[in-house]
């Protein structure tokens, strides 16, 4: 796990008083999104459609758990608890993260019988990547200088998952048959509840306020600038309008499979309370 | 005509007697140089079936990847098995430049895999049911596979050699992994004591088996000797199992831990370990894909086969149309 400077993490971290609630609050969007989606890309571990898939795929959820360890550890940083607490023992009515990346693979269970769905999540973590490559770029000129940092950081890795899910997500779009019909119809899916990723939630204009981010409105407009191009390759119509179909996950709306995965994620963390592993 | 099939027939078996002084010398055989028909079904088969063991390997402890305890534990054992795979593609790929003469191909290696002709290590056949177990199987499982493949490091073919540099290189790290979460068990609360002492129960007789049976008599056939003569190995299956016990059983009974073999012991006079044999007859069964886990691992893969298939479809169109 990436840690911070230990000269940062040595002394609690403040921000303005008045603006904390709004920066820990960006924060748990952040850790929580990232934290869901690398338990999603675990669960295909071992079941991606070919070895070399399995390995980068593997490699990127790697890296999206550790981006969501440094999120926590900012939130450590600033009083919230311990990094490893804020991950595994908030309940699902805590939890920040868009609905959209709490959903299932696919029909099944990690270790029985996983009907998951390919086309899904090529689409998910594409749209998702580009989401996220803008959001860090807005975070890079964040008015809180230790959330600045880790984004530059972050972006670093992005480039090599962005260029990873857009070769997926137009080599499948494009081959003819099933596989276009499977990803016009993913496509489909993740737009319904690709609103709950763009939103800031109840909070975001205090976020703005602050300096810590852009507008919602500024971040939507560029990815949906970045997300175009590729759709003008595969010649699909745009799938908007985004919507939320299961809920705001950034105001504590989440659906009984975020209470699965987080069973899951905590199942040994909550075996032996008080224990150190 | 057959004066010609004469010098044919002679000319092999020079080539054989050059190949057999070219190995013998200590030189690296490389995969577009003449071998034996012989070394090289024994080199696919040994190197296929490291490949899928690799791959296979990776479903003990991908329960354990979400699972893990802590936002550390979760990145090490993702980083961790995500290797395994690594090792499993590099060993695809040694082994099909030795398959390409045959017209054989990688997928070949993968359904035969799910087909149940080509067989994954018996070790990856067993439970793993608590965190504990991922820890020891870090520890000790992939302490085990260091021994015998370093036992291999020096093989007579080269690209097998160095990939088995590389895997072994990574194993060390793996087994470090291993070695912490056990660490960490050991001197932690009454229950997580308990876990690591139960798993190691569990996993004793599985880490005796990892080795194989002492001799072809326990199972009817063994490759040992075949791969020793072509050096592609050079110790026996028993002598790595007593390496392992030289390494491994006193580093266990520091840790506070019991052996689950109360005849265990060094045996000066023999300079050599006693212990309990496994049940060699389970031992058949689970290399049949009986065992514990066979099936329930074998299911998973042939579930995502079946359910990735429409990808593959696509990809080979668009290399077709490409």
């Amino acid at each position: 796990m990436e840690r911070r400077d230990s000269a940062m993490s040595e002394k609690p971290m403040h921000f303005h008083p008045d603006g904390q609630e709004a920066l820990v609050e960006l924060l748990f969007q952040l850790a929580d999104d990232d934290f869901l989606l690398a338990y999603r890309g675990s669960e295909w571990l071992g079941l991606a459609p070919h070895i070399e898939e399995d390995i980068a795929f593997s490699s990127i959820s790697q890296d999206t758990m550790g981006h969501a360890a440094m999120y926590y550890q900012l939130l450590e940083d600033l009083g919230c608890g311990s990094a490893d607490e804020l991950a595994h023992a908030r309940p699902a009515s805590a939890r920040r993260n868009a609905v959209l990346l709490e959903r299932p693979n696919g029909p099944g269970h990690y270790l029985r019988e996983p009907r998951y769905d390919w086309a899904f999540t090529v689409v998910r973590h594409y749209f998702y990547t580009q989401a996220k490559r803008v959001r860090l770029e807005s975070l890079t000129k964040s008015t809180y200088a230790p959330l600045a940092e880790v984004a530059a950081k972050i972006q670093v890795e992005l480039h090599y998952h962005l260029l990873h899910w857009h070769t997926w997500f137009v080599q499948l779009t494009n081959a003819p048959g099933e596989a276009r019909t499977r990803m016009t119809k993913a496509i489909q899916d993740v737009a319904a509840d690709f609103a709950g990723v763009l939103t800031l939630g109840a909070k975001g204009k205090d976020m703005v306020r602050w300096g810590l981010i852009d507008e919602e409105e500024v971040l939507t407009e560029n990815t949906i600038a970045a997300l175009a191009p590729a759709f003008a390759e595969v010649g699909l119509e745009w799938p908007m309008p985004f919507g939320m179909k299961h809920g705001n996950g950034r105001n504590g709306e989440h659906t009984p499979d975020l209470d699965e995965a987080l069973a899951t994620l905590s199942e040994v963390y909550r075996a032996v309370p008080h224990a150190v592993w | 005509m057959a004066a010609m099939m004469t010098f044919t027939r002679l000319s092999d078996e020079e080539k054989y007697e050059r190949f057999m002084q070219r190995i013998e010398a200590g030189e690296k055989i490389e995969a577009d140089d003449w071998m034996p028909d012989e070394y090289r079904v024994t080199l696919i088969k040994l190197i296929a079936m490291h490949a899928v063991s690799e791959i296979m390997g990776a479903l003990p402890e991908k329960e354990w990847v979400p699972k893990a305890p802590s936002l550390r534990r979760k990145l090490g054992i993702m980083a961790k098995v995500q290797d395994e795979m690594g090792h499993g593609q590099l060993l695809l790929r040694v082994a099909e430049d030795l398959m390409a003469p045959l017209g054989k191909t990688r997928e070949e290696i993968i359904e035969d895999l799910l087909n149940e002709r080509l067989k994954f290590h018996n070790v990856f056949h067993m439970a793993a049911p608590t965190w504990a177990d991922a820890g020891l199987i870090g520890w000790l499982v992939d302490g085990a596979a260091i021994m015998t493949q370093t036992n291999m490091l020096d093989a007579s073919y080269g690209p097998y050699a160095r990939a088995l540099k590389r895997i072994c290189a990574e194993e060390v790290f793996h087994a470090q992994h291993g070695e912490s979460i056990i660490l960490a068990l050991a001197e932690g609360t009454k229950e997580q004591k308990e876990m690591l002492q139960e798993a190691l129960n569990r996993w004793w007789e599985a880490l005796l088996m990892f080795f194989g049976p002492p001799t072809a008599d326990t199972t009817g056939t063994s490759k040992q000797d075949i791969t020793i003569k072509y050096r592609i190995r050079t110790k026996t299956n028993e002598q790595l199992r007593q390496d392992f016990f030289t390494k491994y059983v006193p580093r266990i009974w520091a840790l506070g831990l019991k052996i689950p073999d109360e005849t265990m012991h060094f045996d000066k006079e023999k300079g050599r370990w006693i212990y309990r044999q496994p049940d060699w007859e389970r031992f058949k069964e689970i290399i049949r894909n009986k065992g514990p886990k066979s099936q329930e691992r074998l299911e998973l893969r042939r579930t995502a086969y079946k359910q990735n298939a429409w990808v593959r479809e696509a990809l080979s169109a668009v290399r077709t149309a490409g």
